[in-house]
């Protein structure tokens, strides 16, 4: 009667449960990542020469220049506006097409309209909208301002239409039951309810697309971000590391101001 | 007792007192101020806004019907597309954990390095994936390299952040138990501190690899390799039909991950 003493272990269980789904994605990764960097065009040799260029660029960065500030802070202040004038708007009309896209208020074909503007001008980076309305109206501000509208209206659109869908019923069927309008019962019942919401999603909104106005001057729609294209195109690296220096700085300082209201204001 | 009545009734029931119904007044006013000065200081030519609808009408004229005969080249570049996004996400992995590890305030070594993370992290998702892209793109020439360290850089802040944040959230009974039994460090982070972060881990990353495929999208209008470099290609030359296959295909591409990343939260998590 030697009875060994039974020795158990504990082990840690895996995180995904089945060996089969936990190995299959173990080599699927490893394939994939193998296939990827298998069939995409590295230029070895362009990029061999890419850290004394690095050393270049950056030792022509430093120390950032910050002579030219006027054209720096007229960028600035063009990027200000184009985010301001872009959220007013924006916030604006993305009240209709929320309606629009809230499957509670909304009638069904009007309900799959709204989703696809929404869906559609979602899909798209703010980048080549904004190409698309400078080859439409020409360069400038004006585009820049018609691309964050757009993208505003997708992002604060579909959190909006959520939020409508989320509202408690019983204002509305007292409105209805009292005999109201549907558009007595939008204003009374449904946007008093979802205001607090959108308050705080255009302060979200606005800093959101003050980042983004920096990027949509890239390709011509006013702002810094023509600015810096600039700077980049003339090699002038000195010049565009003062603006990204600057432009973390302004996101940085928006994205306390913004956060400081939207605590005050939700 | 009639008195006392009526100083009830003539009570008005006011939402605000007077000192938030001015405030209130004060807000709108700079508000509409500010405004104001945007759309006169603003450098818009107008007759250009009151032609906008018609040159968007005709844009939109030009591109239909969409141009169906790239469309093997357009697939390709969207594959492409695909592999930048995924790559860079795979990469971000490897670095965005350390920062995130450095920038959680229970698990950092010391306030040097607590700042230090923080910095990386704020620096990181202040610059945009382009102007990290038309950087990258100078060092390394054009091409899916330079796409691929844009979205791996802009993505570190926005995975580390958000990790950072799991990090801190975690609950504390399981490391302290560990520790009480005299584990070491790295036993009370692989069994105390992982686990616990794994779920959300997951969350973020197919969040992310969700945005870097839009953000890779435009990756190529700055040389940085993907489908953007076929949609440029296509605006330089006025081929507007083919602008309009590749704008569809993007929606499609966009849709298509969303609902991959939806099927991937429900079974993974």
């Amino acid at each position: 009667m030697s009875a060994t003493p039974v020795t158990r272990q504990w082990r840690k269980p895996h995180f995904i449960a089945s060996p089969w789904l936990r190995w299959g994605l173990i080599l699927g990764t490893v394939f994939y990542l193998g296939w990827a960097l298998a069939t995409l065009p590295f230029d070895w040799s362009r990029i061999s020469e890419g850290i004394p260029r690095a050393a270049r660029i950056f030792g022509g960065g430093f120390p950032p220049s910050f002579e030219r500030y006027e054209l720096l802070f007229s960028g600035f202040k063009e990027s200000f506006q184009i985010a301001l004038l872009a959220t007013l708007l924006g916030v604006l009309l993305s009240i209709p097409f929320a309606v629009m896209a809230a499957r509670n208020i909304a009638p069904r074909p009007i309900y799959l309209l709204g989703r696809s503007v929404i869906i559609v001008s979602r899909s798209f980076h703010p980048v080549i909208v904004a190409i698309l309305f400078v080859k439409a109206v020409g360069f400038g501000p004006l585009a820049g301002i018609l691309t964050l509208t757009l993208y505003s209206i997708g992002f604060v659109g579909k959190l909006l239409a959520e939020e409508i869908e989320e509202i408690d019923w019983g204002q509305v069927e007292a409105m209805r039951a009292a005999g109201a309008s549907y558009l007595s019962t939008l204003i009374f019942a449904v946007f008093p309810q979802i205001l607090p919401r959108q308050i705080g999603l255009s302060m979200y909104q606005l800093d959101s697309n003050l980042r983004a106005s920096a990027v949509v001057g890239i390709v011509g729609a006013g702002g810094i971000g023509s600015t810096l294209m600039n700077a980049f195109g003339r090699y002038d690296y000195d010049f565009a590391f003062a603006i990204l220096l600057v432009i973390i700085a302004v996101i940085l300082v928006s994205e306390g101001i913004s956060g400081w209201v939207r605590k005050r204001v939700w | 007792m009639v008195t006392s009545k009526h100083s009830v009734a003539s009570r008005v029931w006011v939402r605000y007192s007077r000192r938030e119904r001015w405030t209130r007044w004060l807000i709108m006013l700079l508000v509409c101020a500010v405004l104001v000065w945007a759309v006169r200081d603003v450098d818009i030519f107008w007759p250009w806004v009151w032609d906008a609808p018609v040159q968007i009408h005709s844009l939109a004229e030009r591109m239909w019907p969409p141009d169906l005969r790239r469309l093997e080249e357009i697939v390709g570049a969207m594959v492409e597309t695909v592999h930048i996004a995924t790559l860079a996400t795979f990469l971000t992995i490897f670095l965005a954990l350390p920062i995130s590890w450095i920038s959680a305030q229970n698990t950092t070594p010391n306030r040097a390095c607590l700042w230090l993370g923080r910095f990386i992290l704020v620096a990181s998702r202040s610059v945009n994936t382009i102007i990290w892209a038309l950087l990258f793109v100078a060092i390394f020439g054009p091409g899916v390299l330079a796409g691929i360290l844009a979205i791996t850089f802009r993505s570190i802040g926005f995975v580390g952040k958000l990790m950072g944040e799991a990090i801190e959230e975690i609950d504390r009974k399981p490391v302290e138990a560990m520790e009480a039994t005299g584990a070491s460090r790295a036993c009370v982070v692989l069994y105390a501190i992982v686990p616990q972060v794994m779920p959300a881990f997951f969350a973020v990353i197919i969040l992310r690899w969700d945005i870097n495929i839009r953000e890779s999208t435009v990756l190529g209008l700055v040389g940085a390799g993907g489908i953007g470099v076929i949609l440029q290609g296509a605006i330089d030359t006025f081929a507007w039909p083919t602008v309009a296959t590749i704008l569809c295909a993007i929606v499609l591409l966009v849709l298509a991950g969303e609902a991959v990343t939806s099927v991937l939260r429900r079974r993974v998590l």
